[in-house]
């Protein structure tokens, strides 16, 4: 006879038993799903403008205003002078101060190239260096509407070759965010929850002493660490399934693709993942200790999966990591499927590293989980 | 506190670890950008651009695929970033009809680096559009002259380190000190502690001392790493830095004194404290969004948290180089913050048991 239910009675005892954690595990995740993604945005606007204007011409005021209607950008105030301007740079209420000179139309007439001053807040991140971007593409923009202006006059069109380019985003015709992010944020909340809470349970037996009136019972290792996954990879894909509902309901994201496909590697990831979490609750001593090596491993994963920047521009070394951490090929294929409607065929080599993991992670957390100290 | 090894060794390779990985691994730039190219001109002006994108560091360049079958089938699989199509007659078509079209399809499914790759493919096509029509430049030109403010030399690690300074600060602080009361609840050495003639305020110093010397430690650690191994520059007063770190630890520690005297169990006070607490902090403490895009009623979340005008202070001190004339206010609401945190820990603190 099997003792594998009893154990499971016992496990699902307990976690039924402590009413706070079987509302935060559920809580948690799906509050944060509903909330964080609404607050994460990578689109660049507001980049707040300090505008220094010595010329006060006719062609800088134009420039200004293009810049100003362009809607990315907030003027904050003119400033007077260069220092003055900086300071607001200081004071953090600026994120860029654009410098035109004196006799800027007057050079630009003449001469026919002016140069103006950019300065951008180089630590103010993403902010600073995308505003810099779109006010690059502004002037650019200005130029060539001058040059039109002054070509129309002179009556001269230089007959030059141009080549049209033309762009669309295939599965998100409007480049949104959400659509890239939220799958993304499902599958780490799904993670750490997994993680933190498999890395604390048999440390929290260890703690309490009731992991030696287990070791005395004829219980094997593997039906121990079975007990254990069981239970939570069954509220593993109860919160998953959460998750995607969430998806559908607030965001309007529902997978493109076979949504049996996307179940079945929930299914695989999730042993992957408990298999993990069990490994380092029967490498630890105090749940203190099992919190923080999950929290180093969960930094860790959440950095190196490409979550927030792309794996590609990696250098070969942090590349290799990435293949490595579990939680890498399930993001990708979570995206896969859920934006590009990828079927089996395409994800077949995450699918294998991801058997890989589950079997690897768990023989380990059995092999180590020891039933004499 | 030291008996344990293990825990003292996290802490301090936990922050060792991820200044490296953002120092040398996170990159925000973009670099080798899969793409392939559907070249159904085969000339030599297409050669010619695909050559300038293989140049290019930015992007490496699949097998070549044909017709949209096959750009579709590798989106799906998911390696590439981008597809380039040329019509036939492309070279012909630009120079006799002076007019030519390229068609970009870009994996929005990436809204981000699809912008990026779009432009810089957009800059490469323009640049030998320049290159083979050399007369028709324009006559008149407004060129911006750049200057990196704070960070001339364009050093990626300067824009992360301040907020993963606070990131694990805040966490790692947090979590030490929600699980130290309710530690003593669970083993029972609680009792020993309340039956002492120790006052409540006593026990809670004590608890949280041990942990700020710690956290000092590891606050130094990772500025000298960032300083030695990272190149970055501090350019502000150093004793300001740390005075000011000394007040965000204190902060941090009260806020998990708190924690640990409302939970019951150190489950709960952890998970609390990792799983509510580390993604919320990695994103409304400004560092990766912009908090200024935000809706209001998160600008208005962000408030509440302590590493958000920690990472201003950083900032301001450490990479601006400005003095405290400057961070006044911020350290006035870190002072309000922990004054108010550690006043209900202390009225949180049962003195019986139930």
């Amino acid at each position: 006879m099997s003792v594998l239910p009893f154990i499971l009675q016992k496990e699902f005892r307990q976690i039924f038993r402590d009413k706070t954690i079987l509302a935060m595990m559920f809580a948690l995740p799906v509050i944060q799903l509903i909330i964080l993604p609404l607050a994460m945005n990578f689109d660049v606007k507001n980049v707040n403008i300090a505008v220094v204007d010595h010329d006060h011409s006719t062609y800088s005021q134009k420039l200004i205003a293009k810049i100003l209607s362009s809607g990315y950008f907030k003027m904050t105030g003119s400033a007077l002078s260069y220092d003055k301007a900086l300071q607001r740079i200081e004071e953090d209420q600026a994120d860029l101060v654009l410098e035109i000179p004196l006799g800027f139309e007057r050079n630009l007439v003449r001469e026919g190239t002016q140069k103006i001053g950019l300065s951008v807040d180089a630590i103010n991140g993403t902010k600073a260096f995308i505003g810099n971007a779109y006010l690059n593409s502004i002037i650019k923009d200005f130029n060539e509407n001058i040059d039109l202006n002054v070509q129309a006059a002179a009556g001269n069109s230089v007959t030059a070759g141009t080549i049209m380019i033309t762009y669309s985003n295939w599965f998100n015709p409007r480049a949104e965010s959400k659509y890239y992010l939220v799958p993304g944020i499902l599958v780490l909340l799904l993670t750490m929850i997994g993680g933190f809470i498999t890395a604390l349970n048999i440390v929290k037996e260890k703690e309490a002493g009731t992991i030696e009136q287990i070791n005395v019972t004829p219980i094997r290792k593997w039906e121990f660490i079975a007990g254990k996954l069981i239970p939570f990879w069954i509220i593993g894909m109860i919160v998953f399934t959460l998750g995607v509902i969430v998806c559908r309901l607030v965001y309007g994201i529902f997978p493109q693709g076979s949504v049996a496909l996307l179940y079945l590697f929930a299914a695989i990831y999730l042993v992957a993942l408990l298999g993990f979490g069990l490994l380092i609750s029967t490498f630890c001593d105090s749940q203190i200790q099992a919190m923080f090596v999950a929290f180093f491993f969960m930094m860790i994963f959440m950095l190196m999966s490409g979550l927030f920047t792309s794996v590609e521009s990696m250098p070969v070394w942090a590349r290799t990591i990435s293949r490595l951490t579990p939680i890498t090929h399930f993001i990708r294929v979570v995206r896969m499927i859920v934006l590009k409607g990828s079927g089996l065929a395409d994800v077949k080599t995450e699918l294998l590293y991801t058997i890989g993991f589950a079997v690897v992670l768990n023989a380990w957390a059995i092999w180590n989980y020891r039933k004499t100290s | 506190m030291f008996r344990d090894r293990r825990t003292l060794l996290v802490m301090f390779g936990l922050p060792v670890i991820q200044i490296l990985l953002f120092g040398y691994a996170m990159t925000t730039e973009m670099k080798n950008a899969p793409i392939i190219i559907d070249d159904n001109a085969r000339d030599v002006q297409t050669e010619q651009i695909i050559l300038k994108i293989k140049a290019s560091p930015y992007f490496t360049v699949d097998e070549p695929a044909s017709g949209y079958k096959d750009v579709e089938k590798a989106f799906k699989k998911g390696n590439i970033k981008c597809a380039l199509i040329f019509p036939p007659g492309f070279g012909n078509d630009l120079l006799h009809n002076r007019k030519a079209t390229i068609q970009i399809i870009a994996d929005g499914s990436d809204p981000n680096t699809a912008k990026t790759v779009i432009n810089y493919l957009t800059a490469i096509i323009n640049d030998y559009q320049q290159q083979l029509f050399p007369g028709a430049t324009l006559p008149y030109k407004i060129i911006p002259e750049t200057r990196m403010l704070y960070n001339e030399e364009g050093n990626g690690s300067l824009i992360f380190i301040p907020g993963v300074m606070a990131l694990i600060l805040m966490l790692v602080c947090t979590a030490l000190t929600s699980v130290s009361i309710v530690k003593e609840k669970e083993l029972g050495t609680m009792e020993v502690l309340l039956v002492s003639p120790f006052k409540p305020v006593m026990v809670l110093i004590s608890k949280a001392v041990p942990y700020l010397v710690l956290s000092l430690i590891n606050f130094t650690v990772i500025v000298l790493l960032s300083v030695f191994v990272l190149n970055v520059e501090i350019k502000g007063s150093v004793l300001l830095l740390f005075f000011e770190s000394t007040l965000f630890i204190i902060t941090c520690l009260s806020f998990g004194l708190l924690i640990s005297n409302t939970t019951n169990s150190q489950q709960t006070a952890l998970l609390i404290c990792m799983m509510g607490m580390m993604l919320p902090t990695m994103v409304f403490t400004g560092f990766m969004f912009p908090l200024e895009n935000m809706p209001w009623p998160f600008r208005v979340i962000s408030n509440i948290l302590p590493s958000r005008w920690y990472y201003l202070i950083i900032k301001a001190v450490m990479l601006k180089g400005l003095g405290f004339e400057y961070v006044w206010k911020e350290t006035l609401v870190l002072i309000g913050m922990t004054v108010f945190l550690l006043t209900i820990a202390l009225k949180k603190f049962k003195i019986r048991l139930q």
